[in-house]
């Protein structure tokens, strides 16, 4: 097991408290960051540590605060995106609740190194409990002398807000955060200009998710260079996996990246197996946006090596045998799961959560739903698969965000893997709606399907 | 008795309004509509849902187009445009909770309070409705309830049936 870096205090008694987190030895970052380092310093050392947005795009982070527009006179800002709703996700709510500090923190460094003097952490307003631990958490800061005007007598002020959502996934894509940021409904828009150039109020702007926030601490606090030894390749430092399904001991687990696929499912120390001793059906290791696995392309990838929790790996056989590390929501389904039922679940919660505006997502997410639905209910027909392979073919790539393709790849990844279940709820009407398929007749991995 | 506030004309306390001005004071002058959405959440949470009326009012005090208010409040899965019931039931049926049994507890739901998604009962205590994924999935299935959006996690139809005769309970001692 790795040294544990963002939750290593997570079981002190009062570590939501600043009193507690400074005890353990928090805010020394920022006394090392605004006393000794300059703002160039830290993006340097955030760079060096190889750190990727844990937001789910995997983005470079120290590359993305290099990307910021710094015209004279015009303020910037640090937007932290707390809106996860990506389903299968967990950690940052787990991270806000029992860490809060952690997250402040980071804040305060990241601001620092982007000279931002407001910031603003957008939190989905259904985390009303947790709002009010941040803001609680932002007031001791601000008391202590760590926020507010001349921190610590450097002569940097910052101010930071707690900004409350209204119910819409759409918000966790960065510019539909700005807009609803700004008081608007929650509409993407159109790239470019970047929020680097052109974000909140048309200044300057940096998102970024929870977790990558708080890594920065550890980054400072240990030089860049310390945290990019953990991991493998591209993938550096320790991820918060959010671990939910059919599995013993469901929760948020900081891992470092490397670790093998099934270590995490059968180690005790994590997932502790499949509950009920019953048997891996399939795998969505990065939220529900990422493509499905079928158990056989679990452990090892189609290329025949073991299947680690790394950027690389998870993605290993491209979108025909891969999938994501996505936001590290790791749902595992298993032998009694019905993948029809659930794909038609994600398409729904797509078509719901669709913003409108692009005619391929809007309209596209609605077919989905509901030649998924007939086909669970037991009224589809054969080539309604096949209409369904095209639907989803003609919104990949043709939106204006994300969210249409994130919700056409799991479609197309459950028809690739499951099609012989697909067809069994065709074949088999009054069966399907009584019993569940079971598990999928494979044996080998399958030859990726053309195409 | 749907809700008691329903018909009287809405007048934001002078403790509102205090809270109004903080919030609207976090933003850059001449931004102040990015105070909207948290200023949805508290009339809300004072008058259980947004009539036209309340929204109007926010209009008025953040110096916007009322249809500006009415675009949000619509987008929005939180803000409600009709009355709930006094205890509002909202289950997470997202994939990883239905993994675990989310629909089991909707239809449990269903079946004791007797009425349908989204309808109120008849004495005005209880409404439910299905939800998008709360990021709790390690812990479902789950429910909340606002306006502190108290949330219920591990839920079993033994938890929930107790939940809702605590909730009858509290309704009684609170009347
Ligand atoms: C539909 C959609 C939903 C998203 N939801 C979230 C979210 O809830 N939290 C998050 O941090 N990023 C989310 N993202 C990614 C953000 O757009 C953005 O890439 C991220 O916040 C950047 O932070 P990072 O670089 O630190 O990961 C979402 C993206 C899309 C397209
Ligand atoms: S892809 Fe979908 S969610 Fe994104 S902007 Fe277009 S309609 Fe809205
Ligand atoms: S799926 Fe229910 S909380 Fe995420």
């Amino acid at each position: 097991m790795g040294r544990k870096l963002l939750l290593e205090h997570i079981d002190v008694p009062g570590i939501n408290t600043f009193d507690v987190y400074r005890q353990q030895g928090g805010y020394r970052a920022v006394e090392k960051a605004l006393k000794t380092m300059s703002p160039e310093d830290v993006v340097e050392e955030v760079k060096k540590s190889g750190l990727r947005g844990r937001g789910g795009a995997g983005f470079p982070t120290g590359m993305k605060w290099g990307f910021l527009a710094k015209p004279e006179g015009v303020a910037r800002y640090l937007v932290c995106n707390g809106d996860e709703s990506e389903p299968g996700t967990f950690k940052d709510r787990y991270l806000m609740t029992h860490i809060p500090h952690a997250l402040i923190e980071g804040m305060i460094v990241s601001s620092f190194a982007l000279g931002a003097n407001t910031s603003y952490i957008y939190i989905r307003g259904e985390m009303m409990p947790q709002i009010r631990i941040v803001e609680k958490a932002i007031a001791e800061a601000k008391a202590a002398g760590f926020l507010g005007k001349n921190i610590l007598g450097t002569g940097y002020d910052l101010e930071i807000y707690v900004q409350p959502g209204g119910g819409a996934y759409i918000c966790g894509e960065e510019t539909a955060l700005l807009e609803s940021l700004e008081g608007k409904r929650g509409n993407p828009r159109i790239k470019p200009p970047f929020p680097a150039i052109a974000g909140l109020y048309g200044c300057p702007t940096v998102v970024n998710n929870v977790e990558s926030i708080a890594a920065t601490v550890p980054i400072i606090n240990d030089g860049g260079e310390e945290y990019a030894k953990i991991g493998i390749e591209r993938s550096t430092g320790t991820k918060l996996i959010s671990a939910s399904g059919n599995i013993v001991r469901p929760g948020v687990y900081e891992i470092d990246l490397g670790l093998p696929v099934e270590e995490f499912i059968y180690s005790d120390e994590y997932c502790g197996g499949i509950a009920n001793g019953k048997k891996l059906k399939a795998l969505v290791p990065g939220g529900s946006s990422v493509p499905i696995l079928p158990a056989n392309l679990v452990s090892k990838t189609i290329n025949g090596n073991a299947r680690l929790m790394t950027y690389e790996s998870l993605a290993d056989g491209g979108f025909a045998t891969g999938s994501s590390m996505g936001s590290g929501g790791f749902i595992v389904f298993d032998e009694d799961q019905c993948i029809v039922r659930n794909t038609w679940n994600f398409a729904r919660f797509y078509h719901h959560e669709s913003c409108g505006q692009c005619s391929p997502c809007r309209e596209g997410t609605g077919w989905m739903e509901k030649i998924l639905h007939k086909i669970e209910i037991g009224r589809g027909s054969i080539e309604d698969i096949d209409l369904l392979w095209d639907v989803q073919r003609r919104i990949e790539g043709n939106t204006i965000c994300p969210l249409g393709d994130a919700a056409a790849w799991p479609v197309a990844a459950a028809i690739r893997h499951f099609r012989d279940e697909f067809e069994w709820h065709i074949t088999h009407p009054k069966e399907a709606l009584s019993r569940n398929y079971g598990l999928a007749r494979y044996a080998d991995p399958i030859a990726p399907v053309v195409q | 008795m749907l809700n008691v506030k329903e018909n009287h004309p809405i007048e934001f306390s002078a403790e509102l309004l205090t809270k109004f001005a903080e919030i609207a004071s976090r933003y850059p002058q001449g931004k102040e509509k990015s105070a909207l959405l948290p200023l949805l959440h508290l009339v809300q949470a004072e008058y259980g849902w947004l009539r036209t009326e309340a929204m109007d009012k926010v209009a008025h005090f953040l110096q916007i187009e009322p249809i500006e208010v009415y675009e949000v409040a619509t987008f929005y899965t939180m803000y409600f445009l009709r009355p709930q019931g006094k205890y509002n039931l909202e289950v997470c049926r997202t994939g990883p909770c239905c993994l675990v049994g989310a629909e089991r507890i909707m239809q449990y739901i269903e079946n004791t309070l007797g009425i349908k998604e989204g309808e109120v009962t008849q004495d005005g205590l209880f409404s439910w409705r299905g939800v998008e994924c709360l990021a709790a999935c390690g812990y479902g299935p789950v429910l909340q309830i606002g306006p502190d959006y108290t949330f219920y996690e591990n839920l079993t139809e033994q938890s929930v049936a107790q939940l809702i005769e605590t909730l009858k309970n509290k309704a009684q001692t609170e009347a």
